[in-house]
């Protein structure tokens, strides 16, 4: 019997869909009794929402002002003491699960099963390794509990209709004052979020400039996709890391996504291999992006775009 | 401070397409180009720029591995770390061993600062510089992209999903490079000369006494899915139509 916590990401109004996409990993263990905690300055309507994802059976509101900001050092010796009486302990693989987890893992003397893709059973999974170009068959050990985090792009969200029973729970932890937060500077957008958007649209080094990204986010929104770009883009300062998409970026799976002028490195093609379609417009026809396209153009995107947008008008 | 301490993990170059074997027993390694870890090439640059900046006095690079891990040692030492350590072994290691060998270096050496690459590209676990927070009980700050110090406090600028988030911590603690900390420098032929004659210490790992936890057991490796090659169109009005085949548009 499978004794699964999952750890919740969110920013203290709503949950990161990562958080039902852990879910719906652990979901796939044979016989998984699912726990969420949810660990924040005041964990209530937050553990509502974690309550309602269909697979939960009880969700763990720990309310404390420590946790108003999710940092690692604070939250892990939490998250450990939590851990008593669990066989599994999962986190999504985002920034947040990856600051997180390994400092749990080492607190319970495990190391950690990284980057879940497949579940094979209580204790084996599949991940990748070499920026994705190897796929590794791991078994964990079966008399240690499992620390996990879950490729979100692998996994669907669990669907919403559940009605777990929320425990408030207060946890005797101690909480160090050694590392404290002092701000986030994010890149407000009323676009959808790059991690869940059902349609994504990237530009590459060859936008030249952040004034001329103006013409992905016309597109954009004609399209109601979100806005990504390729490191290159966002080494050359067009546009904020936030927007990175692959191996050192996020890692996506929208429906659609169409990379406009990205030439396709590996570490690209890694945060968008599991895309349900992808579509490459680029000048340059020997440009690696066209080997895994679906719908390849040619051309030179400053045409091409602005012809596109308008052509979605009509 | 006093002492930096910086991990340089050999790996496969970034530039090498690793391919799975035949049968599947592992990646192809032989006769491969083998260099430093690039997320630890940023770490130690960024070691180097505070000492040059006189906030630091000394960078030591650590390495654990076989003894030809000492190339990657050398290259850091003609980039500019000062000493060199060689944890050596003929194990391959799991990211656990490898926090508490550098716990118990930690213990002998008390550095102010461990700076580490965020993750490792063979492996790409993300985990050694948590663990080693972990268990040394101090701050840990992941994903840097910049770094300053004020006294006995530093505060981390960090690459997360929602923008670029800022802490502060005590130190000594852990910091972990991403890719825009810095671009680390070219390593020049007198610099390369000069690093011969810098000290390298070697201690084996049986030395340390380090308690091995249990691993995590990799049985089969296998190439990932390939994604098949579409169909090219030839202007707009023929992506617009293949879009709406698909019910994309």
């Amino acid at each position: 019997m499978s004794n699964i916590l999952i750890i919740a990401e969110h920013d203290c109004s709503t949950l990161n869909t990562s958080t039902a996409k852990s879910v719906s990993c652990a979901s796939q263990i044979d016989g998984a009794s699912i726990a969420v905690a949810v660990l924040a300055d005041d964990a209530s309507a937050l553990a509502g929402q974690a309550a309602a994802i269909q697979g939960v059976d009880k969700v763990l509101a720990i309310s404390h002002d420590a946790n108003a900001s999710p940092m690692a050092a604070i939250q892990a010796p939490q998250v450990a003491k939590l851990a008593e009486g669990h066989t599994h302990v999962f986190g999504p693989s985002t920034t947040f699960g990856k600051d997180l987890m390994p400092r749990v893992a080492a607190l319970l003397g495990v190391n950690q099963v990284s980057d879940i893709m497949t579940v094979n059973g209580s204790h084996a999974f599949e991940r990748p390794i070499y920026a994705g170009n190897a796929i590794v068959s791991v078994e964990a050990p079966t008399d240690a509990v499992v620390v996990a985090t879950v490729r979100t792009a692998s996994f669907k969200a669990a669907a919403d209709g559940g009605t777990a029973e929320i425990v408030e729970t207060t946890i005797d932890a101690e909480i160090p004052d050694h590392t404290r937060y002092v701000s986030l500077q994010s890149g407000q957008s009323d676009r959808p979020d790059l991690q869940t958007a059902g349609k994504v649209i990237s530009g590459g080094r060859a936008l030249a400039s952040s004034e001329n990204f103006d013409i992905i986010y016309t597109l954009a929104d004609k399209m109601g996709a979100a806005v990504g770009a390729s490191r290159a883009a966002v080494d050359a300062g067009y546009v904020p890391n936030e927007m990175q998409v692959g191996q050192t970026g996020k890692i996506i799976a929208p429906e659609l996504y169409i990379a406009i002028g990205i030439s396709g490195a590996i570490q690209h093609l890694t945060g968008i291999k599991d895309a349900g379609t992808i579509v490459a417009i680029n000048k340059d026809e020997e440009a690696p992006i066209f080997e895994v396209a679906d719908i390849g153009l040619v051309g030179d995107l400053f045409n091409i775009v602005p012809e596109l947008t308008q052509a979605l008008e009509s | 401070m006093e002492k930096i301490l910086v991990g340089l993990k050999r790996v496969v170059d970034y530039n090498v397409r690793v391919r799975v074997k035949g049968d599947g027993s592992g990646v192809e390694t032989d006769g491969v180009k083998m260099s430093i870890n690039p997320f630890d090439e940023i770490a130690l640059e960024e070691a180097l720029r505070i000492r040059e900046r006189g906030e630091a006095s000394e960078v030591i690079v650590l390495s654990i591995g076989t003894s030809e891990s000492q190339q990657q040692l050398r290259t850091g030492l003609a980039m500019g770390a000062d000493r060199a350590i060689l944890v050596s072994t003929d194990d391959t290691l799991d990211p656990l061993t490898r926090a508490r060998i550098f716990q118990s270096v930690i213990e002998r050496e008390s550095p102010d600062l461990v700076l580490l690459g965020k993750q490792a590209i063979d492996e790409d676990n993300n985990q050694t510089g948590q663990m080693l927070a972990a268990i040394w009980g101090r701050p840990q700050a992941t994903f840097a992209s910049e770094v300053t110090f004020d006294g006995n406090t530093a505060k981390v600028t960090r690459e997360v999903d929602t923008g670029l988030e800022t802490i502060e911590i005590d130190l000594p603690a852990v910091v972990t490079a991403d890719l825009r900390l810095n671009e680390p420098r070219y390593v020049k032929l007198p610099d390369i000369m000069k690093a011969k004659k810098k000290p390298l210490d070697e201690i084996g790992l049986a030395e340390l006494g380090v308690e091995r936890p249990p691993a995590i057991k990799e049985s089969a490796f296998a190439p990932p899915a390939v994604r098949q090659k579409g169909i090219m169109v030839d202007d707009v009005p023929g992506l617009v139509s293949a879009l709406k085949d698909k019910g994309l548009l």
